[in-house]
């Protein structure tokens, strides 16, 4: 039985053919999987599942970092020039620290990033204390603290890249990168 | 690298005409602190070559001297079509009257001459009206690969021989050259003439790179690097490339910049999201805490005799320009307009700081005294940033971005009066960047 999983996982990494005739047994299927270590910086736009309709269609395990990605939130967002966490802010994170404690031995990079309007070094100094706020809103919510790390990105990586507040607001972010001893 | 550029460059006074000491009041001076400076009308004959090897030379030597200082704005060159005399002969006399006839007020005559790798360079500088030299003649020899830093010393005595001022020509600008879509850019560190020749590259694009700067010898740059996989300073010598990041503790360090001794580097380090300004023995990397707030304090910047700090904190609520003393301390605020300041930069005469400005959804660069008095504004666009000063003080150079999902930054350049804005050629989109000194 168990040997019959895994065939099809790998029959479906491959080709995503047969997906779409049996739906029970995609269902079953980890999309992403334990053996996706590495994350994405949250400097790509978008998520690493795959691009047919029929994948996007089944349920994730919810121990992936896909899941965590694409149903928790990776990322929050903040106001101009702000590095306080919004009211929304602080319930995505609230979920975020839920499902880290639930999945003891992951470890996470918090990557502060900004918009365009403002000058490179201060933007490098305001993405630290993005991030930073972040971290400290996990800690206090029990995350060990020696299992959060933060980088600053600064304006260097935006992922919108017009030049309007529609734009500006997706790219003062900061995004939390799960890595690592993902639970088996 | 291969070439420590050793660039043996010798000036020695050509003993020609009986040495001509007239009283100083009567100097061919163009007056630099006036409100509107009208361009010197100046004649620059293809200097003369020795032989047919050495007058292809002499006619890009030539072109490099017209190009700095047509370039400053402050000459406009006679045209050769225009000149009635031809000069052929580097000790003929010069015809003044014909050269007054097409209302040249300076006159430069010059030779060159090619044997074996060195080049020898004379010129005369002269004042067609008042039919006198203007200082001595004067001759360069170094290496001829070297020609296009001897022709930019021939235009730095020149401009500082008419304008009383420090010529700037003969001086470099590192800067992030940058490729590539707006959200997928690469940087590398890249070195060129204050001109934009003899671009060279210093890193590969693998790792982010930002904001260089030279060290007063122009030898070592200083900058920021995520080659680590966090922004971290390290200091590059620019001829070995050898480079070593300056202080291995946790903490994400940017923003650095030399004493004018060179024996510190003044940076920012941020740690557990809070950003402040310390000072960094180059040799050992002991490290001295100057700002402990609460606030972002970042980009400082050394006055030229290294007692004081200007930099950036946004302490008072915005981003602001603040002075303190190179030990810390307390700090005063200066920027005092409407909007947020940062960036600032002393100037290399130690009386005027630069900054970029933010107001409105518009950046500028501007310049104002260092007790904050006398803003001057000096640009508009969508995004300004980054002023670097000439070695003379008198230009500044910056980048400008573009808007939009093409957005790209490019350098530029212009005079602290606010005129001749000027783009800077460089092979990719630059950023950041840096002037040196003049080079010895």
């Amino acid at each position: 039985m168990k040997l019959m999983k895994l065939t099809l996982v790998a029959v479906m990494a491959l080709g995503l053919a047969a997906c779409d005739k049996d739906k029970g047994a995609v269902d079953e299927i980890p999309v992403g999987g334990s053996a996706n270590g590495q994350a994405g910086n949250g400097t790509g736009a978008g998520g690493t599942a795959g691009n047919t309709g029929s994948v996007s269609q089944s349920s994730l395990d919810a121990s992936s970092i896909e899941y965590f990605k694409q149903t928790i939130g990776d990322r929050v967002l903040f106001a101009v020039d702000k590095t306080s966490l919004t009211a929304e802010g602080a319930e995505l994170l609230d979920r975020q620290a839920a499902w880290l404690l639930g999945n003891p031995g992951v470890s996470v990079l918090i990557e502060g990033h900004a918009d365009e309007q403002g000058t490179r070094e201060y933007n490098l100094a305001l993405g630290a204390r993005r991030a930073s706020s972040v971290a400290n809103y996990l800690v206090s919510k029990g995350l060990p603290d020696g299992q959060v790390k933060t980088i600053t990105y600064g304006k260097e990586r935006p992922i919108e890249v017009c030049s309007s507040e529609s734009c500006y607001a997706k790219n003062r972010r900061a995004v939390t990168v799960v890595a690592g001893g993902l639970g088996s | 690298m291969k070439k420590t550029i050793k660039c043996l460059l010798s000036a020695a006074l050509l003993a020609l005409a009986p040495s001509v000491s007239h009283a100083q009041d009567g100097v061919l001076r163009l007056e630099l602190n006036k409100g509107v400076i009208e361009p010197m009308p100046i004649a620059l004959p293809v200097f003369v070559g020795a032989d047919a090897a050495s007058n292809k030379l002499a006619a890009e030597v030539t072109s490099v001297i017209v190009s700095d200082l047509i370039g400053t704005g402050l000459f406009r060159e006679i045209p050769a079509e225009a000149h009635i005399s031809k000069v052929t002969d580097f000790n003929q006399a010069v015809e003044f009257a014909n050269w007054k006839a097409i209302n040249a007020q300076a006159l430069v005559t010059g030779a060159a001459e090619k044997s074996g790798d060195t080049l020898k360079l004379k010129f005369r500088l002269h004042d067609v009206f008042a039919q006198t030299p203007v200082g001595d003649g004067v001759q360069f020899s170094a290496n001829a690969n070297d020609w296009r830093r001897m022709a930019h010393k021939v235009a730095d005595t020149i401009y500082s021989r008419l304008t009383g001022e420090a010529g700037y020509f003969d001086s470099r600008v590192v800067y992030i050259a940058e490729s590539g879509g707006k959200a997928n850019r690469t940087k590398r560190l890249a070195v060129m003439d204050y001109d934009g020749a003899n671009n060279r590259y210093l890193t590969d694009s693998k790792s982010i790179v930002l904001a260089p700067r030279f060290s007063p010898n122009a030898r070592e740059i200083v900058y920021t690097s995520y080659e680590t996989g966090e922004p971290r300073v390290f200091i590059m010598n620019v001829d070995t490339l050898k480079r070593r990041a300056l202080s291995t503790a946790e903490g994400m360090t940017f923003a650095p910049r030399f004493s004018p001794n060179g024996e510190k580097i003044v940076m920012s380090l941020a740690e557990r999201g809070n950003t402040d300004i310390y000072l960094v023995d180059v040799a050992s990397g002991a490290k001295q805490r100057l700002t402990n707030s609460s606030a972002i304090e970042t980009a400082p910047s050394f006055s030229p005799d290294g007692s004081q700090i200007v930099f950036e904190s946004d302490r008072g609520g915005g981003q602001q320009v603040y002075v303190m003393s190179a030990s810390g301390g307390a700090a005063k605020r200066i920027s005092n307009g409407k909007g947020r300041y940062g960036t600032p930069v002393w100037s290399p005469r130690g009386d005027t700081i630069a900054f970029t400005k933010m107001v409105d959804g518009r950046f500028h660069i501007g310049v104002m005294r260092t007790d904050g008095s006398g803003e001057k504004v000096l640009t508009t666009s969508f995004l300004d940033e980054g002023p670097t000063w000439s070695p003379n003080g008198r230009v500044i150079m910056f980048f400008r971005e573009t808007s939009g999902a093409d957005g790209a930054p490019a350098l530029y350049s212009v005079d602290i009066t606010g005129m001749n804005l000027k783009k800077i050629k460089t092979p990719t989109h630059g950023s950041d960047p840096a002037w040196s000194k003049v080079l010895n």
